[in-house]
């Protein structure tokens, strides 16, 4: 019954990253796709935790931290990039 | 204690000390002087021997240089090796002393010169005294680079450049040839010594590396003797200094591949293949040689060609002689052994008669500048003792009495008549051709001998023509061609003495199962009564007489034969076709292009690895083993394979590289689901970081080539990589299916005990195969200081423009 249900929720996190999926492709502007990109780093996250649950294992946790650091540092660098252009802005000193 | 080894090695010893002498004593005494010591003290040291030798004792002495390959320094005195060696020190002591006249010591780098003639003289020793097959080809090759270095002597002119490069590609080919067949023959006999081979020649006939064997050691005789077809590089080789063109060109080097001929008759003469290339390349030569000679108008590229024929006659001579290992003992066999004994006469008398000409000829270029037979003429009254010398050389060149070439000349055309009547290899049909040639040669051979003395030094003298006013050569310059001119005259006389001390000997190591016989004994008599040899002496002498007073009549038939088919004309082009060719060729392939590289690889990568797996039945699948697969692996495979193809048909290139990332984050939960949390790790995060990377190189493409379409179609790409990936799936699969050992991955799972370590992967990392990972961090370090090298040197490099 576990078990049953686990699967479940991870066909619906799998639904749920095809449609993020469909934004990436299709979506009219950057910020959509970025957006997109995001959610589906998200519902990787829930995967990853469903699988070690399944798997009956805690050695896939440090995955979802960094899923999680990754996702977040990609989202501020696309988000850095659409803003001002570029991702690590120079200081020159002269 | 035998001081045979050392003495070879003296002129080697004595070529390092030549530089010091030379800077020490220049101008002040010529370094000719000290040289000339050398072959003089060899010369002496290697006649004591020459009784011993006559009476059938041989000497052989072994130094050990790299035993347990087999390859000693083995030296080996006999007949045929004495005779050699007297005349390699011998002429070199006459030219020695010769060049020490002819080359000025105020404007020469005689240092240069004694250096290198000194080490042509030791591998020339070396050769001829060496039993081992591979000191041999040593020695050989030394002979080889050294005559490079002496044709090139004059380097600032380019005829010498290019004729030492012409006789150094053409004899490194045939030394190359050689040393094949020298260790098929090793092969073969599981020894590298000539005599031990001598006494197995029964096993090699029957053996199937006999016949090329045979061949490869014949070309490299051939080339280095200046044969039909190599003989093009003999002619050019002139360009050297005098003195070298009378020792190397005339002497000694050349004569080498008579030796190997000789030398080898023993192991394989007796076959009919043997007899008919030896002796008909030699009767080719001889003709070729002889009728060439006759147009040239420089008096050395005469003297070249005159060479090149007289060695076809000792070639051919040695052809025929190896008849009588194939009858064994008996009178028959007597009858050919003449041949034999007539090429080694005829080796002796053509260095002594051939050495002087070629001084002579250097006296006249020194003395009036020119060597052109056009230019010259009258020095008869200027130059008395040139000229003498010069009708000694050349009346027994032409085979005249009372020089010791008429001898040799009897003596050859009894071997080619004898051989006209063998009734073995064939020789009812072709035999009568040996006689006839050899005759209309030596009637070519006597006009171009009458063009040498009569057109230089009769007819009307021409002052004007000349460089410098025609005068006679100081007489420390012709002394070496006197005692040589009166060598020819003495050995005409006293033919016998040269017979039984050198010549028997000599034929003895060349037909060892004749000289348990007895040996030969015949008599060389410069009167034998009214026979045929006579009767075509005489026909020579009259038809070539002749041709000569007619000769400006029918000279002009040279012009008729086309140049184009010229020996040299054929190697020019050769050498320039082969050039093109390979440029063109290397063109074609070498595009520059990566693509074309890529498609080189990957097609040899699935002609080899599939042709492999396919010839050798290598395809076998093995399911039994196999997990069962579940629903999310299919899952992310599927996933994998849509990002895959997204790859390949986007339009974008941001879709393409979205795509990647997409594949390598697949691949990282493919690891979380076969549960390597590790791998899964790293792949996220470099996946992560090679997509940023990719995306910064996106960013800087320039404007004009950003938005390329999608990628061209290409059938050959199309299947070159379906077929790498057919062929790397299918070498997956059958490695799969076929499961030899067990995995010794039990060993790692006790990683606490062994290491301390619960996780296993980190373990493996860092302590069972932390080397690995050493490197692989060291591999990290090299890229991060490249990559800022790159970008650093970058802008340096735009500073300094």
């Amino acid at each position: 019954m576990f078990k049953l249900i686990l699967m479940i929720s991870l066909f619906f996190l799998t639904l749920s990253m095809m449609v993020a999926l469909y934004r990436v492709i299709k979506g009219p502007s950057m910020p959509d796709r970025v957006q997109a990109l995001d959610t589906i780093s998200i519902s990787l996250i829930g995967g990853v935790a469903i699988c070690s649950v399944l798997f009956h294992t805690h050695a896939l946790l440090e995955i979802i931290l960094i899923l999680g650091i990754l996702s977040f540092v990609g989202t501020i660098a696309f988000a850095r990039f659409i803003e001002r252009g570029v991702v690590i802005e120079r200081k020159r000193i002269k | 204690m035998n001081w045979l080894p050392i003495m070879i090695l003296i002129p080697f010893i004595f070529a390092i000390f030549v530089p010091l002498i030379y800077k020490l004593l220049t101008p002040r005494i010529h370094t000719g002087w000290f040289v000339l010591f050398v072959p003089l003290t060899l010369f002496i040291y290697l006649l004591r021997y020459i009784p011993a030798i006559a009476k059938g004792k041989t000497i052989h002495n072994t130094v050990p240089w790299i035993p347990s390959a087999g390859i000693n320094y083995t030296t080996y005195l006999d007949g045929l090796g004495l005779i050699f060696g007297l005349l390699i020190t011998g002429v070199g002591a006459l030219v020695i002393l010769y060049s020490i006249y002819y080359m000025s010591k105020h404007r020469e780098a005689l240092h240069n010169f004694y250096v290198y003639l000194l080490l042509f003289m030791g591998a020339m020793l070396g050769l001829v005294f060496s039993d081992n097959i591979l000191v041999l080809y040593v020695f050989w090759e030394l002979t080889s680079i050294s005559s490079f270095l002496l044709i090139a002597y004059w380097s600032q002119r380019k005829k010498s450049r290019q004729g030492a490069l012409k006789s150094m590609l053409i004899t490194i080919f045939g030394g190359l040839a050689m040393l094949a067949g020298f260790i098929m023959l090793s092969m073969m006999t599981n020894t590298y010594s000539i005599r031990e081979m001598i006494t197995q020649v029964d096993i090699m006939t029957a053996n199937s590396l006999f016949l090329p064997a045979m061949i490869l050691i014949l070309i490299g005789a051939f080339t280095k003797s200046a044969q039909f077809p190599f003989s093009t590089w003999l002619p050019d080789a002139m360009e050297a200094p005098t003195p070298i063109s009378a020792y190397l060109h005339s002497a000694t080097m050349v004569k080498a591949g008579i030796y190997l001929v000789a030398r080898f008759t023993p192991v394989f003469g007796g076959s009919s293949e043997w007899f008919w290339i030896v002796s008909g390349v030699g009767m080719i030569t001889l003709l070729y040689g002889s009728v060439n000679a006759v147009k040239q108008t420089d008096l050395k590229a005469l003297l070249a060609y005159s060479t090149i024929s007289q060695l076809g006659l000792i070639m051919s001579l040695l052809g025929l002689g190896s008849a009588a290992m194939y009858f064994g003992h008996g009178d028959e066999s007597t009858m050919y052994a003449v041949a034999v004994l007539a090429a080694i006469f005829h080796l002796i008398n053509h260095s002594t008669f051939k050495g002087s000409l070629f001084m002579v000829v250097g006296i006249i270029d020194h003395e009036t500048g020119t060597r052109d037979i056009r230019k010259l003429g009258g020095l008869m009254h200027l130059m008395p003792i040139s000229f003498t010398l010069t009708i000694i050389g050349s009346f027994s060149m032409a085979g005249l009495p009372p020089f010791n070439g008429f001898l040799s000349k009897e003596l050859f055309f009894t071997g080619v008549l004898q051989a006209a009547h063998l009734n073995v290899f064939n020789m009812e049909t072709f035999g009568m051709l040996f006689p006839v040639i050899a005759w209309v040669a030596s009637v070519f051979t006597f006009i171009y001998c009458m063009i040498l003395v009569f057109k230089t030094f009769t007819g009307k003298y021409q002052p004007k023509r000349l460089e410098k006013e025609a005068h006679e050569a100081p007489i420390g310059m012709l002394i070496p061609p006197i005692i040589l001119a009166s060598l020819v005259i003495a050995i005409f006389f006293f033919p016998n003495v040269v017979s039984k001390y050198l010549l028997q000997p000599a034929v003895v190591a060349i037909l060892p199962d004749f000289a348990q016989n007895g040996g030969a004994h015949v008599q060389i008599s410069a009167w034998h009564g009214w026979n045929t040899e006579l009767f075509m002496t005489i026909g020579v002498v009259a038809l070539g007489v002749f041709m000569f007073i007619f000769l400006k009549k029918w000279i002009r038939i040279y012009g008729i034969f086309p140049q184009a088919l010229t020996l040299d004309h054929l190697y020019n082009q050769g050498i320039e076709k082969i050039e093109s060719i390979s440029y063109r060729l290397t063109n074609r392939y070498m595009t520059g292009s990566i693509r074309d590289y890529l498609v080189y690889i990957f097609t040899f990568m699935i002609l080899m690895l599939g042709g492999a797996i396919w010839l050798l039945n290598g395809i076998s699948f093995d399911s039994s083993n196999d997990a069962p697969i579940n629903m999310y692996e299919g899952g992310l495979v599927a996933g994998m394979v849509i990002a895959a193809c997204t790859v390949l048909f986007s339009k974008s290139r941001m879709t393409s590289l979205i795509a990647v990332g997409a594949l390598g984050y697949l691949v990282s939960m493919l690891f979380v689901i076969f549960r390597a949390p590790d791998l899964a790790l790293t792949q996220l995060v470099v996946e992560t970081v090679t997509t940023a990377l990719f995306l910064l190189c996106f960013y800087h493409l320039p404007e004009l080539s950003k938005n390329i379409g999608r990628m061209r179609f290409k059938a050959t790409n199309l299947i070159v990589s379906i077929g790498v990936g057919m062929v790397v799936t299918i070498m997956a699969l059958s490695a799969n299916g076929t499961r030899l050992f067990e995995p010794i991955s039990s060993y790692f799972e006790d990683s606490y005990e062994l290491a301390g370590a619960k996780n296993i992967v980190n373990a493996i990392l860092v302590d069972f195969r932390g080397f690995d990972t050493m490197l692989e961090i060291s591999v990290l370090c090299i890229a991060g200081l490249g990559v800022y090298t790159l970008i650093k040197l970058r802008l340096t490099g735009r500073d300094k423009e």
